[in-house]
C-alpha cells in the first residue's frame, strides 16, 4: 500500500458564485483535522474525495489510485455525516449490516461481526433498537460501527460531533482515537472546535475561501500567526 | 450499476413527460386542425366570457369578504369548545365532490329548501330560485370561503406571540389591532388567496352545470360541453376551448408573477395566547360570525346526510345500475390514480437526479438537463392550463373520425383523470420525496445500495405512507369527477357521479340524495386519508 492516502492535484470545482481549488497530499495513517470558516469549502473537499462531486478538472488519487469516474461506493472511503447517518426506519443491526452487504445478504458470521462492532462502540444489545430511540451520540456510534465492519482504509467525518454536548464529544474523540490505533486507517475530520483539533489530530488542513491555505503538523499549525483566518479560528488576537 | 439505474429512471421520467405532452399536444392539434373560422367570436361567446369573469369576480369578492371576519373570529377566540371541530368543518367542502355539494345546497337553498320555507312563513310571496347567478355564487362561496378563511387563519397564527403581548401592553383596542396587526398580515396573503379562488371559480364546471340553469348563466367550460354534447357544433367548441386556454393561461401567468402561492401552515388548533377579543362586544361579534359560518357551511352537509338517510338506501345498493356504476367508477379511478402517482413519483425522482450533483455528466450538458428538469416541473401544472373539459373536447374531436367515440371513452377518461390529479399528487409527494432523498441519497450511494435493494429497504418503508396518501387523494378526485365523464359518459360508461347526475336530471331526487350520500362518504374518507398525514421528525427528537 502506498504511504500516501490522498493526493489532490489541481482539483477545481466551479459553483455559480465561487471557484474552489484543492492541492494537497495526506500521509497514510494520520488523523487530519480539516478546519476553516463556514463556506470555505470543507464539505466540498470531502465530496470530491468521496465521489459526490465531480471536479471540473484535476486529479484525485486515493492510495495511489485515480478516482475519476468511480462511484462513491467503489472508492476505498467511508463517510460519516453530521446527521442522518442511519436509515431511521431500519433497526441498528440492519443499518450496520449495510456496511457488510448493500443488498443485506448476511450470513450468521456477518451477524456476529455486527454484534462485535456494536460492542466495540459500546452499544452491545442495541441491535434491535430504532434510530429515533437513540441519543445523538449513540446514533453517531452506530455509524462508527458500520464504518468498522466496512473496513475502508480512509474514513471521512463531516462534523461528526457537531450535534453532541461537550462530555459526549470527549467520549467520541477517545473512541475515534482508539479505533484509529486498532484499524491503522487514515482519518480526515471536519471540525469547528480548536479542542477537537488539538486533542485528536496529527496535522491540520486549513481552508479559506475555497482554497487550502495551510497544511501543517499540529504543533506548527498552533504556532502560526501569519494568516488572519487562522488567527480568527484559534482566537489569537 | 447505479449509473445505469439512474439512466433508466431518467428515461422513465422522460417517457412520462413525453406521454403527458403527447396527450395534451394531440388534443390541441386536433382542435387546431379542425380549427374554427374567424366569425366565431359572436355575441354568444362574448356573453359567455363576460359571465365567466363576472361570476368568478363576484364569487372571489364574496368569499373573501365573508372569510375575513370568520378567520379573525377563529384567530381571536383561540380556546372556545368545539373550535377544532369548526376547523375540521371548514376543511370539509374540499373533500366532497362538487356534484354532491351542489345537491346539498339545493336541499337547503332550493325551492323546497329550508330557506324558502322560512321565507314563505314570513309571508314572502316570491320564492328565491337557486338556479342562475345566485346559486353559482352560493356554491362558490360555500367552497371557497372556508378555504380562504383557513389560509387567512394560518397567516394570523403565524404572527409572533410577542405582538399580542406588546399590543396588550400598549392598550391597543380591537380596531387598532385589526388595522395595525391583523390586516397587514391578511393583506399580504390576499393576492395569493384571491388568485387561487378566482382560478377555481373561472374553471368551475360541475357547479355551473348543475346550478347555472340555461344559457343565461353559463361559463366557457359548460358552453364547451353544451356545444359538443347537445348542439354538436365543433367549431364553436374549439373557439370556446381556445378562449378558455387563453383565459387560464393569462390567469396562471398573473398568479405566477403577481401572487405568491398561499401557504397552508399549521391550523390544527395550536393555541396562540391572545389578550384581545375579551370585551363583550367583540365576543358577541365573533360568535355571530362563527354561527353564520357554521350554518352556511354545515347545513348543506346536514341536508346531504338527512335526505340521503331518507332515501331507500337498501334498495339502492342492490340495484344493478348502482353496482355497475360502482364497478365502472372503480375501474376508472384505480388505474387513473395509479398512473398519476407513478408518473408523479418518476418525474420527481428524475428531476432530482438531473439537478443533483452526483452525476459527473451533469457538468457537461448542464443546460439540457436543466431544461428537462424545468419541463418536468411545468408539466405537472399543464393540466391547470387545459382543464379536463378542454382536454376532453380535443380528444372527442380527435377520436370522432375513428368511429364510435364510446369505444375509446374509458381510456380517455382514465388519462384525463390521471392528469387532473397530477398537480395535487405532486404536491403531496414532492416534499416527502425531497426530504427522503436529502436524508438517504448520499448515504445509500456511499454504501452502494442500489436497484431493487434500495427500493425495498430504503425507499419503500418511509415513502409508503406518502405514496398511499397521494393515491388516496387521486382516487377521491377521480371518483368525484364529472368533467371528463360528462363528455364521454354513456349507458355503457356510467360512473357514480354520472349516475347521480342523470338521476338528478330525471327528477328522481330520493335516489339522487342516496347516491350523493354514498359518493360523498367514499370521497370524504379517501380525502381524509389522503391529507391527514403529519410529517414525523426523521430521527426522532434532536438531542
Amino acid at each position: 500500500m502506498s504511504s500516501v492516502a490522498v493526493t489532490l492535484e489541481g482539483v477545481k470545482v466551479r459553483f455559480e458564485n465561487m471557484v474552489l481549488t484543492f492541492d494537497c497530499t495526506v500521509e497514510a495513517g494520520e488523523i487530519v483535522s480539516v478546519a476553516g470558516a463556514s463556506g470555505s469549502g470543507k464539505t466540498t473537499l470531502f465530496n470530491v474525495i468521496a465521489g459526490f462531486e465531480a471536479p471540473e478538472r484535476g486529479v484525485v488519487r486515493v492510495f495511489g489510485e485515480e478516482m475519476a469516474g468511480r462511484p462513491p461506493a467503489e472508492r476505498p472511503v467511508s463517510m460519516i455525516f453530521q446527521e442522518n447517518n442511519l436509515f431511521a426506519h431500519l433497526d441498528v443491526a440492519t443499518n450496520v449490516g449495510f456496511g457488510i452487504s448493500p443488498s443485506l445478504r448476511l450470513r450468521s458470521a456477518d451477524r456476529k461481526r455486527i454484534d462485535e462492532a456494536l460492542e466495540r462502540v459500546g452499544l452491545a444489545g442495541f441491535g434491535r433498537r430504532l434510530p429515533p430511540t437513540l441519543s445523538g451520540g449513540e446514533r453517531q456510534r452506530v455509524a462508527l460501527a458500520r464504518a468498522l465492519v466496512r473496513h475502508r482504509p480512509l474514513l471521512l467525518l463531516d462534523e461528526p460531533f457537531a450535534a453532541l454536548d461537550p462530555g459526549m464529544r470527549a467520549e467520541m474523540r477517545e473512541l475515534l482515537a482508539d479505533l484509529h490505533r486498532e484499524e491503522d486507517n487514515t482519518i480526515l475530520v471536519i471540525t469547528h472546535h480548536p479542542e477537537d483539533l488539538s486533542k485528536l489530530s496529527d496535522s491540520v488542513l486549513f481552508l479559506d475561501k475555497g482554497h487550502i491555505v495551510a497544511h501543517d503538523s499540529l504543533d506548527r499549525f498552533l504556532k502560526r500567526r501569519d494568516i488572519a483566518a487562522i488567527n480568527r479560528f484559534l482566537g489569537n488576537e | 450499476m447505479i449509473a445505469r439505474e439512474n439512466r433508466l429512471t431518467i428515461a422513465a421520467g422522460g417517457f412520462s413527460l413525453g406521454g403527458i405532452l403527447l396527450f395534451v399536444g394531440l388534443a390541441a392539434a386536433a382542435m387546431l386542425a379542425q380549427g374554427g373560422g374567424d366569425g366565431l367570436f359572436d355575441a354568444y361567446l362574448w356573453r359567455v366570457t363576460r359571465f365567466t369573469l363576472l361570476q368568478a369576480s363576484l364569487s372571489t369578492g364574496l368569499s373573501i369578504l365573508f372569510a375575513i371576519p370568520v378567520a379573525r373570529a377563529l384567530a381571536r377566540q383561540a380556546t372556545f369548545p368545539g373550535r377544532v371541530w369548526m376547523l375540521r368543518l371548514m376543511a370539509l367542502p374540499l373533500g366532497v365532490p362538487a356534484l354532491v355539494a351542489a345537491l346539498g345546497l339545493i336541499e337547503v337553498w332550493g325551492r323546497q329548501g329550508d330557506l324558502n320555507r322560512l321565507l314563505a312563513a314570513t309571508g314572502l310571496a316570491e320564492p328565491i330560485s337557486i338556479y342562475g347567478l345566485f346559486g353559482i355564487l352560493l356554491a362558490h362561496v360555500f367552497f371557497n370561503m372556508p378555504l380562504a378563511a383557513r389560509l387567512m387563519l394560518a397567516g394570523l397564527e403565524r404572527i409572533p406571540a410577542e405582538y399580542w403581548r406588546t399590543s396588550a401592553n400598549l392598550g391597543m383596542g380591537s380596531l387598532a389591532i385589526f388595522r395595525f396587526i391583523e390586516w397587514p398580515a391578511i393583506r399580504g396573503l390576499l393576492p395569493g388567496i384571491a388568485g387561487l379562488v378566482f382560478m377555481l371559480c373561472a374553471t368551475s364546471f360541475t357547479l355551473v352545470l348543475t346550478l347555472g340553469g340555461g344559457p343565461a348563466a353559463s361559463t366557457i367550460e359548460v358552453a364547451i360541453y353544451q356545444a359538443l354534447r347537445f348542439d354538436f357544433d365543433p367549431p364553436r367548441a374549439i373557439a370556446l376551448a381556445g378562449l378558455q386556454i387563453v383565459l387560464t393561461g393569462t390567469l396562471l401567468l398573473m398568479l405566477k408573477f403577481v401572487a405568491p402561492p398561499p401557504e397552508e401552515g399549521e391550523t390544527s388548533g395550536k393555541a396562540v395566547q391572545r389578550f384581545d377579543g375579551r370585551s363583550r362586544l367583540s365576543r358577541l361579534a365573533d360568535r355571530i360570525w362563527l354561527v353564520l359560518a357554521l350554518f352556511f357551511v354545515g347545513m348543506p352537509f346536514v341536508a346531504i346526510v338527512t335526505s340521503g338517510m331518507q332515501a331507500d338506501l337498501s334498495r339502492l345498493v342492490r340495484e344493478s345500475a348502482f353496482h355497475q356504476a360502482l364497478a365502472t367508477s372503480a375501474l376508472v379511478a384505480l388505474p387513473s390514480a395509479m398512473i398519476s402517482v407513478t408518473i408523479a413519483a418518476l418525474m420527481i425522482r428524475t428531476q432530482r437526479l438531473l439537478l443533483a450533483p452526483m452525476i459527473p455528466a451533469r457538468r457537461r450538458h448542464r443546460m439540457p438537463a436543466r431544461l428537462f428538469a424545468g419541463a418536468i416541473g411545468a408539466s405537472t401544472s399543464l393540466v391547470l392550463l387545459a382543464p379536463p373539459v378542454v382536454l376532453g373536447a380535443g380528444w372527442f374531436l380527435l377520436l370522432r373520425p375513428f368511429g364510435d367515440v364510446a369505444r375509446f371513452a374509458p381510456f380517455v377518461v382514465i388519462a384525463i383523470n390521471a392528469l387532473m390529479a397530477l398537480p395535487f399528487v405532486h404536491r403531496v409527494l414532492a416534499p416527502a420525496m425531497a426530504s427522503h432523498a436529502a436524508r438517504t441519497e448520499r448515504l445509500a450511494a456511499s454504501l452502494g445500495i442500489g436497484g431493487f435493494h434500495r427500493l425495498r429497504w430504503i425507499d419503500w418503508p418511509p415513502l409508503r405512507k406518502p405514496l398511499f396518501m397521494a393515491l388516496s387523494f387521486a382516487l377521491a378526485l377521480s371518483l368525484g369527477d364529472l368533467g371528463a365523464i360528462a363528455l364521454f359518459g354513456s349507458q355503457d360508461l356510467a360512473t357514480l357521479p354520472w349516475l347521480l347526475y342523470s338521476r338528478m336530471g330525471s327528477y328522481r331526487t330520493a335516489d339522487a340524495a342516496g347516491l350523493a350520500l354514498i359518493l360523498g362518504t367514499i370521497c370524504l374518507i379517501l380525502t381524509i386519508l389522503g391529507t391527514a398525514g403529519e410529517q414525523r421528525s426523521p430521527e426522532g427528537p434532536r438531542t
